[in-house]
C-alpha cells in the first residue's frame, strides 16, 4: 500500500510533479477561458436584448446551439474545424510546411464558446433586474451610453449575476477534463498516462478526483466570500428589515 | 436501402449515409443510457433528499458528503474511476459474483451516470422541498396526517412542481454529458460519430451528430414545457 502511494510522490518513479503540472494546466485553461467566455456571454446577452431583430435572432440561435450540443462534440468540431480551415488558409497563402492547431487554444475557444452560451442567460437575467430608471437617471446626469453602462449598470450587474456566473465557473472547471481528449496534458491526461504506465487506475483516478474536489471546494469558498463582499452594502439593509 | 440510410441520402452526404445506421443505433444506446440512469437516479434522489432533510444527523452528513463529492468532480473522471479503477479489482468482483457488471462499459456507464445524476437530483429535490412553506407541513400534521403521509401527499407533490424545470434541465445535461461514454469504448451516438470521423476524416459527420443532439434536446425542452403547463394548470399564476 505504502509503495503504491509512493507512485503519487515526488521521488523516483513518482508522478507527483506530473500531476501538479497537470493541475496547473487544468487551472490555467479554466482561468484563460473565463474572461473570454464571460465577455462573449455579455455581448450575446446584449444581442438578445437588442432592438434589432436579426441580432436578437442570431444571439438566440447561438445560445440554443451551444447549449444543446454536447461539450465534447463542440470541442471536436472546433479543434478539427479550425485546424482544417487554417490549414487551407496556410496553403492558400503558400506558406511552407503545415499548420497545427495548439490544443490549448482550441480547448479555450471551445470551452469559452460553451461558457458564453450559458453565461449569456445569466447576464440576460441580471440585465433584466436593473430598472430602466437607472439608465434614465444616468442619461439625465449627462453620462453617455457607454459611461452609463460602465459606471452605473455594470457595478450593479456584477452583484446580481455573481451567483449564476459562479455556477458557470464550477461547471467550466469540471468541463476542462474534456480537453484531455485533444491531447492537452491536464489532470485527466496525466492520470490516463500514469494508468497506462503503472496499471494502477484506482489510485490515479482517485487522486484526480481529489484534486478536482479540492479545486471545487476552494472555488465554492472563494465564491462565497466574493458574494458576501458584493452584498456588503445590502447586508445592513436586509438586517434592518428582518 | 434501410431507413437509417435515408437521412444521409436525402442530405446528399455520403458519410452520413454510410454511417447513418451506426449513428442511429448509437442514438439508441445514448437513449438507453440516459433513460435508465436518470430514472434510477431519480428514485435514489428522492430517498437521498428526504434522508438529507429529515434523517438522523449522521445520515445527513453522509449524504452531504456524497453530493459534494459527485457534484464537485467531473463525470469523465468518475467514469474512468469506475470503469478502469474498479475493474482493477477483478478478483474481488469475481469472488462476489459482480464481475459481469463491472466488466461491461455499458453497465459501468449506467452505474456512474446514476450515482452522478442522483447527487444532482437530490440537491434539486432538497431545494424544492425546502422551499415549500413550513405551514404546509404543520397544516397536514394538524389535520391528523402521519409524518410520512404528509410528506407523500402534501409536501412531495408540491415540491415536484417546483423541481420540474431544474429536473428537466438535469435530463438535458445528462443527454449531453452521456457523450463521454464514448471514451470508454461505448458506441453511443458520439462513439459512432467518432468512429465515422476516424475512418472518413470528413468533419461534416460531427455537424450531423450535433444536429441530432440538438433536435433531441429541443424535443425534450418542448415536451417539458408542455408537461409544466399541464401540471401547473390548477395554479393561479398561469
Amino acid at each position: 500500500m505504502i509503495e503504491k502511494l509512493a507512485l503519487l510522490g515526488f521521488g523516483d518513479g513518482g508522478w507527483g510533479l506530473a500531476l501538479l503540472q497537470g493541475a496547473g494546466i487544468t487551472i490555467s485553461i479554466a482561468l484563460a477561458t473565463l474572461p473570454f467566455g464571460l465577455a462573449l456571454g455579455l455581448v450575446v446577452a446584449l444581442g438578445k436584448r437588442s432592438e434589432n431583430v436579426v441580432l436578437r435572432w442570431l444571439a438566440t440561435g447561438y445560445t440554443t446551439v451551444f447549449r444543446g450540443v454536447p461539450e465534447l462534440l463542440t470541442l471536436y468540431i472546433i479543434y478539427f474545424g479550425i485546424q482544417i480551415l487554417l490549414q487551407r488558409l496556410w496553403e492558400w497563402l503558400g506558406l511552407p510546411g503545415s499548420f497545427s492547431m495548439p490544443p490549448f487554444v482550441a480547448g479555450m475557444v471551445a470551452l469559452g464558446v460553451v461558457l458564453s452560451a450559458f453565461s449569456s442567460e445569466v447576464w440576460v437575467g441580471a440585465l433584466n433586474s436593473i430598472q430602466k430608471g437607472q439608465r434614465e437617471a444616468a442619461a439625465a446626469l449627462g453620462l453617455s451610453k457607454a459611461q452609463a453602462f460602465r459606471l452605473v449598470v455594470m457595478p450593479q450587474l456584477v452583484r446580481v449575476a455573481l451567483p449564476g456566473l459562479g455556477n458557470n465557473w464550477m461547471v467550466l472547471l469540471k468541463e476542462t477534463s474534456l480537453v484531455s481528449v485533444i491531447t492537452l496534458p491536464d489532470i485527466m491526461f496525466i492520470t490516463t498516462r500514469a494508468n497506462v504506465a503503472t496499471k494502477e487506475p484506482f489510485l490515479f483516478f482517485g487522486a484526480a478526483m481529489l484534486i478536482y474536489l479540492f479545486f471545487s471546494l476552494v472555488s465554492a469558498w472563494g465564491l462565497g466570500r466574493l458574494e458576501a463582499r458584493t452584498n456588503r452594502g445590502y447586508a445592513a439593509f436586509g438586517g434592518a428589515t428582518r | 436501402m434501410r431507413w437509417c440510410e435515408y437521412p444521409g441520402y436525402l442530405t446528399g452526404s455520403e458519410v452520413f449515409q454510410n454511417y447513418g445506421c451506426r449513428m442511429f443505433s448509437g442514438l439508441w444506446i445514448t437513449f438507453e443510457l440516459v433513460a435508465i440512469s436518470v430514472t434510477l437516479g431519480f428514485a435514489l434522489a428522492i430517498g437521498l433528499a428526504i434522508a438529507r432533510l429529515y434523517g438522523p444527523r449522521w445520515a445527513q452528513s453522509v449524504i452531504n458528503g456524497y453530493t459534494t463529492f459527485f457534484r464537485g468532480t467531473p463525470l469523465l473522471c468518475q467514469l474512468f474511476l469506475v470503469y478502469y479503477g474498479l475493474g482493477q479489482f477483478r478478483l474481488f468482483w469475481q469472488d462476489v459474483g459482480l464481475w459481469w457488471f463491472f466488466r461491461e462499459p455499458f453497465y459501468c456507464a449506467v452505474f456512474t451516470f446514476t450515482i452522478n445524476t442522483a447527487a444532482y437530483q437530490a440537491e434539486i429535490l432538497r431545494g424544492a422541498i425546502q422551499s415549500i412553506p413550513r405551514g404546509q407541513f404543520e397544516g397536514a400534521l394538524a389535520l391528523g396526517l402521519h409524518r410520512w403521509a404528509s410528506l407523500r401527499h402534501v409536501i412531495i407533490p408540491q415540491a415536484m412542481i417546483l423541481g420540474l424545470r431544474p429536473l428537466g434541465n438535469e435530463l438535458i445535461v445528462m443527454i449531453k454529458a452521456s457523450a463521454v461514454a464514448s471514451l470508454v469504448t461505448l458506441f453511443d451516438l458520439m462513439g459512432a460519430t467518432r468512429l465515422a470521423f476516424a475512418r472518413s476524416f470528413d468533419l461534416s459527420i460531427y455537424l450531423y451528430a450535433a444536429l441530432i443532439y440538438l433536435v433531441l434536446v429541443e424535443i425534450i425542452r418542448r415536451v417539458w414545457d408542455r408537461l409544466e403547463l399541464r401540471l401547473t394548470r390548477h395554479m393561479a399564476l398561469r
